[in-house]
């Protein structure tokens, strides 16, 4: 534990992406089994203890801070692992022996119960040092949030082993912590686990968005970029599974997706719910918020399954019948694709068409058009273009359409976690619900916590400081006087808001410190945005 | 802007110029020059007289030995351990003893006397680190880190941000005293303070200054610098420095990393929560007023406690650098 503690305070203090990858490398080289497996999976995120949550945490220190006292350490400090970790009371006597290893934590907290969580997770604290507790927290409640990415762990431990990320990637999906197998692969002490067996996830082929390059059409093909979440169905001796962009399985969610691909394939798509708001009748699906309805439910009820039945509009297909094509080109792939339609059922299932454009003026005409059909943008794809894990330069880009704009007024902020722990970086703002001469007043329409540089940040928390008129516990009400121009992808009718309404993607896209706050916009302005 | 003598016509670290002031340590944010009578320590009048030259109306005022103000009141100043020359204020008046603690610390610092805790009334405490997370580590452990990261490196330096006044020379003390007795480099705005220090018989060994030393030769060396030059063009002279910090703020990870320090060192010359606390279990005053920092923690312990306490709210101590 004690190591791991290192490990996490080295990664939050090294700024560089190669001087953190040096650091979890060194870490997975030097480190036994089975306590490095353990920390690449509390790394990636893939260490979750059901009976051990933040509210034990929270629980156990209830029992040992005033609360008023904590309440005003964490609001200071942002992090509760951290907080815990520097108020829990050390014990009398000091503990003798070692402190405890991953492994030994492991095995403790696997065993423990809900009902026991609370005394196991404290007599482990008792024994370690502030950095070790910090560590123990963090692994213990499966939340790192120190900006690392599963990925950046990925490109460590292909590092660590001189071995090729990709073929990390690969074989990760179907080991599970501590990931011995894998550790054995890649030292060379045994062959690569097998993966054509079981139906894994694969990771997904990503796009940059695309700026600068000049692209022809001779060498790419245009596809619409379909505003749903991109999934992966696999199905491996009569069991299929749906997978979303993280890898998580989502197959519980979208039954009739599951039970609708009847034979061995890997396949990519967008899955969209019917409806006619994208690309009208003929696009067929609806927004991104009639999709939302159905995301993260265990079970679907018969009348949500009629109200919003879902599809997946195919992209590609990364394995036929055991056939691996991803090392083939877009328009092999797109061959076999087109081939296996027929034996798909079209109310589950459709081809995402390609657009026809005959050079990237007469594409970027159909693009503008995209905000009427209600579509994120267009994709391009070289042709020529394997199926690789992860972004890779020069084969696939996005074109988003551009931003819509809002000018909103700062209504409230809320101080940030992690790196902006202490600075005012959440930020409410509302539109005016009539003429601000005439009475009207604000409404909330919206929170953005980026699109802003460091330097506005500070600028930012001094404006909340020296302009709060009330505060509500962490929040603080300003006096609204401050203009925000919002850019996002697209608003939406919303229940859940005072103001009806629910923007995708709200960021700052400029502070406009010219702008008299009367003359932010009104809520009809962003209501006739609704798509 | 300060705490305003009221019989007799005198301010505590105005942070405005005003007729006469009583100053109770040297660092910007409460000796300000301009005043027209200055009162504080020998060290302190002379910490002054190097940031803003030398005060007509500069008045020393022994540790211990009281001064009578003039309306009855009477001013003993303390040492206070904070820094060089740092003193807490003992009021005096009609029977009553009030002390204004200014910045103060419990830990040893072999640059200053100990704080004096002195039985009173009313204690007027600081508050920079009141929270219970505050919890400084002997300083020991953080200079043997801080030689340990050096011995680790020994391509690179190691550059200290530390403030100029007092936690500088107390981190090159310290050093010295745990045997580092190489050259010690400086940022041209350590260099009067350090050389005060000495003068005032506080010994630094080698000094030197950083400017005009070629790159290869501070490969291994310690370099001290004040905070805000730690990420500045100015350290782009040293050989790829690894930045360290000496700050109690460091205590709290997202700081350091806010501040992009990658060796966080917890040293501070301010109380930390336990000294807070104790202390004012210590003084035992019947009622505490608790000043610049965060009030509410230190409030609330003296309600968990059944002390009486209210919060002062003073403007214009900055203490972000500590």
């Amino acid at each position: 534990m004690q190591r791991f503690a290192a490990l996490l305070d080295g990664l939050l203090l090294t700024p560089s992406r190669n001087g953190k990858l040096t650091l979890i490398a060194d870490y997975l080289r030097e480190t036994p089994d089975p306590d490095r497996g353990w920390a690449l999976a509390a790394l990636t995120g893939a260490v979750d203890f059901a009976p051990v949550k933040a509210g034990t945490v929270r629980g156990l220190m209830a029992d040992r801070v005033d609360p008023v006292l904590w309440a005003l350490s964490r609001d200071f400090v942002g992090d509760t692992a951290e907080t815990a970790s520097l108020l829990w009371p050390e014990p009398e006597p000091a503990p003798q022996g070692q402190p405890p290893t991953l492994g030994e934590v492991v095995t403790a907290l696997t065993a423990a119960t809900r009902a026991n969580a609370p005394t196991l997770l404290a007599s482990l604290l008792d024994r370690l040092d502030t950095a070790g507790r910090y560590a123990l927290i963090k692994f213990a409640t499966g939340a790192l949030r120190i900006g690392i990415s599963a990925r950046l762990a990925k490109v460590a431990f292909a590092q660590a082993f001189a071995v090729s990320v990709d073929a990390v990637e690969e074989y990760w999906h179907g080991q599970s912590p501590p990931y011995t197998p894998l550790f054995n692969w890649a030292t060379g002490a045994a062959p690569p686990p097998r993966t054509d067996l079981l139906p894994l996830f694969r990771p997904f082929m990503l796009a940059h968005p695309l700026e600068n390059e000049v692209i022809s059409l001779t060498e790419y093909v245009a596809e619409w970029k379909w505003d749903g979440i991109r999934v992966q169905l696999v199905h491996v001796n009569g069991v299929t599974r749906v997978y979303s962009r993280g890898g998580d399985e989502i197959s519980a969610s979208f039954p009739e997706i599951a039970g609708a691909l009847p034979f061995p394939a890997v396949l990519d798509g967008e899955l969209l719910v019917r409806g006619n708001q994208q690309g009208g009748e003929a696009g067929g699906a609806a927004s991104f918020n009639a999709l939302q309805q159905r995301l993260g439910r265990k079970t679907v009820s018969r009348a949500l399954l009629t109200a919003a039945p879902a599809f997946v509009r195919l992209y590609d297909v990364l394995i036929d019948n055991g056939e691996d094509l991803r090392e083939q080109p877009w328009t092999a792939r797109r061959a076999r694709l087109e081939a296996l339609m027929p034996r798909l059922d079209p109310e589950q299932f459709d081809l995402s068409e390609t657009i026809a454009a005959a050079d990237m003026n007469a594409l970027a005409e159909i693009r503008a058009g995209a905000r009427d059909a209600a579509i994120e943008g267009v994709m391009l794809k070289r042709r020529e273009s394997p199926y690789v894990a992860g972004r890779r330069t020069g084969l696939w880009y996005k074109w988003k359409r551009e931003p819509l704009l809002i000018d909103c007024v700062l209504m409230y902020a809320q101080r940030g976690s992690g790196k902006r722990s202490s600075f005012y970086s959440d930020f409410t703002f509302g539109c005016w619900d009539g003429d601000p001469d005439a009475g009207a007043e604000l409404l909330p329409v919206g929170k953005a916590y980026f699109g802003f540089t460091d330097e506005e940040l500070k600028l930012l928390d001094r404006h909340v400081r020296q302009h709060t008129v009330a505060k509500y516990g962490p929040v603080r009400e300003t006096d609204r006087s401050l203009v925000f121009e919002i850019a996002f992808d697209s608003v939406h009718v919303s229940k859940r808001h005072k103001s009806g309404l629910a923007m995708r993607f709200p960021r700052i896209s400029r502070i406009r410190q010219d702008k008299p706050a009367h003359e932010a916009d009104r809520i009809e302005a962003l209501r006739a945005l609704v798509t | 802007m300060g705490i305003r003598i009221v019989p007799a016509d005198a301010w505590i670290d105005p942070s405005r110029a005003v007729d006469r002031a009583l100053v109770t340590h040297g660092h910007a944010d409460h000796a300000r020059g301009g005043h027209g009578q200055i009162i504080a320590t020998p060290a302190t009048l002379a910490i002054m007289a190097v940031r803003y030259g030398v005060a007509d109306g500069a008045v020393p005022a022994s540790y211990n030995e009281p001064v009578a103000l003039g309306g009855g009141v009477t001013a003993t100043f303390l040492p206070a351990g904070h820094v060089l020359g740092s003193a807490q204020i003992l009021l005096e008046y009609a029977g009553e003893r009030v002390i204004v603690t200014g910045d103060y610390k419990r830990s040893p610092d072999p640059t200053c006397l100990p704080f004096a805790a002195t039985p009173c009334d009313l204690f007027i405490t600081e508050a920079t680190f009141g929270l219970p997370v505050f919890r400084h580590p002997p300083i020991a452990d953080e200079i043997a880190r801080l030689l340990a990261a050096r011995a680790a490196n020994p391509e690179r330096c190691v550059l200290v941000g530390a403030y100029a006044l007092g936690k500088a020379q107390r981190v090159i003390a310290e050093l010295r005293a745990a045997g580092w007795q190489e050259p010690i480099y400086l940022h041209g705005a350590m260099e009067a303070m350090c050389r005060l220090y000495v003068d005032q018989g506080v010994p630094l060994g080698d000094l030197r200054p950083a400017a005009g030393v070629p790159k290869p030769d501070l490969a291994g060396a310690i370099v001290v610098c004040p905070p805000s030059a730690l990420n500045d063009r100015w350290s782009r002279r040293l050989p790829d420095p690894l930045t360290a910090m000496a700050s109690g703020w460091m205590r709290v990870r997202q700081r350091a990393r806010q501040r992009g320090v990658e060796l966080p060192l917890v040293i501070s010359d301010h109380a930390d929560w336990d000294e807070l606390t104790t202390t004012i279990a210590e003084v035992n005053p019947a009622e505490t007023w608790v000043t610049h920092g965060r009030e509410e923690a230190l409030l609330r312990w003296c309600e968990l406690h059944q002390r009486r306490a209210r919060a002062l709210a003073l403007t214009g101590y900055e203490d972000e650098d500590d």
